[in-house]
């Protein structure tokens, strides 16, 4: 068999159903493979960096590792902020990428990248492949560290000549690979300590996270079941929301830079933390000195290299999220652990004191939207559907985690570890591709929506009624807020000017263009774009001095965050501070 | 974490690699990308058969950061194993550096002398210079280096630090199928002279 043919033949025997990808050169035999067999589902997007992020919208939501194809030189150069961000949020992709000639390597030959050297540190792992024999063992053994361990993306290089010469195939189950082998199962004993530890806590918390999602929907019930049987409050980051329903009496809200009051505050004054498929990001711990101080902490993590990272842990446990919560709910039933009802009654107490703050309430306003209540208005009338909903970056991205709750793991999907602005709209055409009938909606800011636009090509192509609610501001939101609080108002290039009339640009891309300007439209434009079976871009010019809170001022802990504007003034950033990003 | 009130420490860590293209570019991008020092850092092959390398690294940093630096390592794909040899129990390390010396002029007898104490072997000699070789841990090759140079013009090359346990332990034997393991005890010797 040729190698083009037998990479389409490892693509089916893995169950892959779809590729997202962009032809050239160097990847010409494999695309003439596609067009004899029709073997496998291709996509044709309209930029590299997107065909990525499409492959991890599909990735997320479906628990199944995305792939990507892209021709050699600038293919893969552009996909290189697609793989990083797979790398920092841990989603499994397998990206194939073209390559010069295995003679011609290293001889700046035409569209010659140094791809393997270029992605080595922003891939979980990469290969070249240089001879034939190689290559299905390659390709099923990229497919392995994709998606066992912490997730993450792999690449495939792969020059012209290995596409046409004769290669052995061999069957998935004949590779073994055998130096990454990670732990899935937590050490026994220390999950009994751990266990123990939580038994005896008087103000626990159980803070989650993405892992809990990468970890698949098993996870989260567990996770679930647990935080329900003990009746401790929990937290989730940004990418663990979903593994707790939002409507548990026992939710806190997310936590972290833009987390709620009651959340962060908790996490500050705990005694026993409980930390699973978390990676206590700078984003969540404020200030490390003064994170957490008076608590025990229990770390679940599949990566050792997670643990004592950033934040000493007491209980470290290597295994997976949902392996090891299994194990501690049976060590928990089986010791018969009650948690101690007095005290956490007291710390409930402590905890409705922080929630009657109402971190998150807004005032109403009758001549502008809010972009909060933009949100919540969506959350209303979207919160019975099939629903998934992607984002961009900024401040639109904050107040989707805060004001749209998130029932079951996989629905939501948002550039957490990277920030990367274009994620949301392609990410939202692959999980269009995966659930086809479902209602997916990209919630966006103007800025970032003009980074990944061209794909609306894409879904005009292949019928996908992708919704961008645009969150209109007319400003890089979360850039202009931090000028306003850190840099004295000095606005430097951040106002959105010269923007395209979005109403029409759907048009000229064969979708429908909705626009709403005040309150009074909302819920009429909403319904409309809900309805309409194409992609729509639905405007919402929203508030333009709206700041997102409440937060944690950069260099700040958790128990200096702030509620609002009326704080804000009191409270100038440290010169520590200043410097983080 | 940034605690400047912990102590450095100075490890010895030795790690087993599958000997294939850009394992050690994929270790030493590890270590400039996350920031971590490389005071030395020495690669052969070991294991012909299973094209395994061995990868021994002199490091130094926090508890916390070594830790960090052996885990980061662990999870390569293309790592079998990874062990540290200062925290492990004793281990002994060695280097090899070969020295040249030149116009040393009436000092030439001193030179020898000195060489001598540091059983360093001359390997090459002209009417105005030598190569000298020497083994030892890394403070030895420095304080011969320093001598050396006081006396005349130097040029040195040093193979940087390898290590292994000190015991009957191993910690990463080589691994043989039944048949190749032939009764021959022949311990591979320098052999060269
Ligand atoms: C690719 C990329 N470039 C720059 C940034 C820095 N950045 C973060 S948020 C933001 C502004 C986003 O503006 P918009 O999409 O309109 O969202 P808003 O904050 O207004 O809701 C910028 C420029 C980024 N995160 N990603
Ligand atoms: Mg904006």
């Amino acid at each position: 068999m040729s190698g083009a043919a037998i990479i389409l033949k490892a693509l089916q025997d893995q169950g892959v159903e779809v590729v997202f990808g962009y032809p050239g050169g160097a990847v010409l035999p494999i695309y003439d493979e596609l067009f004899k067999t029709n073997a496998v589902r291709h996509i044709l997007v309209r930029h590299e960096q997107a065909a990525v992020h499409a492959a991890e919208g599909y990735a997320r939501s479906t628990g199944k590792v995305g792939v990507v194809l892209v021709t050699s030189g600038p293919g893969a150069t552009n996909a290189v902020t697609g793989l990083t961000d797979a790398l920092m949020d841990s989603i499994p992709v397998v990206c194939l990428t073209g390559q010069v000639p295995t003679h011609l390597i290293g001889n700046d030959a035409f569209q010659e990248a140094d791809t393997t050297g270029i992605t080595r540190p922003c891939t979980k792992h990469n290969y070249l492949v240089k001879e034939p024999g190689q290559l299905a063992r390659v390709m099923h053994e990229a497919f392995y560290v994709a998606s066992h361990g912490r997730p993450g993306p792999v690449v495939i290089d792969l020059p012209k000549d290995i596409l046409f010469a004769d290669c052995p195939y061999v069957e998935a189950d004949q590779v073994e690979t055998k130096s990454y082998r990670p732990q899935v199962k937590g050490d026994s004993d220390a999950v009994e300590r751990a266990v123990d530890l939580i038994a005896k806590a008087k103000r626990p918390i159980f803070y989650g996270g993405g892992g809990l999602i990468n970890a698949g929907p098993k996870a989260s019930r567990l996770f679930t079941e647990f935080v329900r049987k003990t009746g401790y409050p929990a937290t989730l980051t940004l990418m663990g929301l979903g593994a707790l329903p939002y409507t548990d009496k026992r939710f806190l809200g997310m936590l972290g830079m833009h987390g709620t009051f009651e959340a962060n505050w908790a996490m500050h004054e705990c005694d026993v933390m409980v930390c699973i498929g978390a990676r206590f990001d700078d984003r969540v711990t404020g200030r490390l000195s003064d994170f957490a101080p008076n608590a025990k902490k229990i770390h679940v993590d599949i990566d050792p290299s997670s643990i004592n990272k950033n934040v000493a842990v007491d209980i470290p446990i290597v295994g997976d999220a949902g392996s090891v919560l299994e194990q501690m709910l049976a060590v928990w039933k089986a010791k018969g652990c009650k948690p101690d009802e007095a005290a956490l009654a007291k710390w409930w107490k402590m905890i409705d004191g922080w929630r009657a703050r109402k971190c998150l309430a807004y005032r109403p306003d009758d001549d502008v939207i809010l972009p909060q209540h933009a949100i919540r208005r969506l959350f209303e009338k979207t919160r019975d559907m099939d629903c998934y909903i992607t984002t961009e970056v900024g401040q639109h991205q904050m107040w989707a985690a805060q004001y749209y709750g998130f029932s079951e793991p996989n629905r939501w999907m948002t550039s957490g570890g990277l920030g990367t602005m274009g994620y949301g709209f392609p990410a939202a055409m692959g999980v269009q591709i995966a659930h086809p009938d479902a209602l997916v909606i990209d919630i966006a800011g103007e800025a970032s929506f003009l980074m990944n636009m061209q794909e609306l090509s894409t879904m005009r192509q292949y019928n996908l009624p992708v919704k961008a609610f645009i969150l209109n501001n007319q400003w890089m939101g979360m850039v202009r807020q931090w000028q306003e609080l850190v840099h004295g108002g000095r606005y430097s290039e951040s106002y959105s000017a010269a923007l395209p009339d979005f109403v029409k640009l759907a048009d000229a891309f064969g979708g429908v263009g909705l626009r709403a300007t005040k309150p009074s439209e909302l819920d009429d434009v909403i319904d409309e774009m809900i309805r309409t079976p194409q992609p729509v871009i639905a405007d919402i010019l929203v508030k333009q001095d709206e700041n997102c809170f409440p937060m944690i001022p950069s260099g700040a802990a958790h128990h200096e965050m702030i509620l609002g504007p009326e704080d804000q003034a009191e409270r100038r950033t440290s010169e520590e501070g200043m410097v983080l990003v | 974490m940034i605690k400047t009130d912990m102590p450095i420490e100075r490890h010895t860590i030795a790690v087993l690699v599958a000997n294939e293209p850009g394992v050690l570019a994929r270790v030493i991008g590890l270590f400039s990308g996350r920031g971590y020092n490389i005071e030395s850092l020495t690669v052969s092959e070991v294991d012909e058969v299973n094209a395994r390398s061995r990868i021994t690294i002199v490091t130094s940093g926090t508890p916390m950061v070594i830790e960090q630096i052996k885990a980061q390592l662990s999870r390569l794909v293309p790592v079998y194993d990874v062990h540290d040899l200062t925290l492990e129990g004793p281990h002994v390390s060695r280097e090899l550096a070969l020295v040249k010396i030149r116009n040393v002029g009436e000092q030439r007898i001193e030179a020898l002398r000195i060489a001598d104490t540091f059983r360093a072997r001359a390997i090459d000699s002209t009417l105005e210079s030598f190569v000298f070789e020497l083994t030892g841990d890394t403070g030895k090759l420095d304080a011969f280096v320093d001598l050396m140079a006081a006396l005349g013009d130097v040029e040195v090359s040093r193979t940087g630090v390898v290590a292994i346990a000190r015991g009957s332990d191993l910690q990463m034997p080589l691994v043989r199928k039944k048949p190749a393991r032939r009764k021959s005890k022949a311990s591979a010797g320098a052999g060269d002279d």
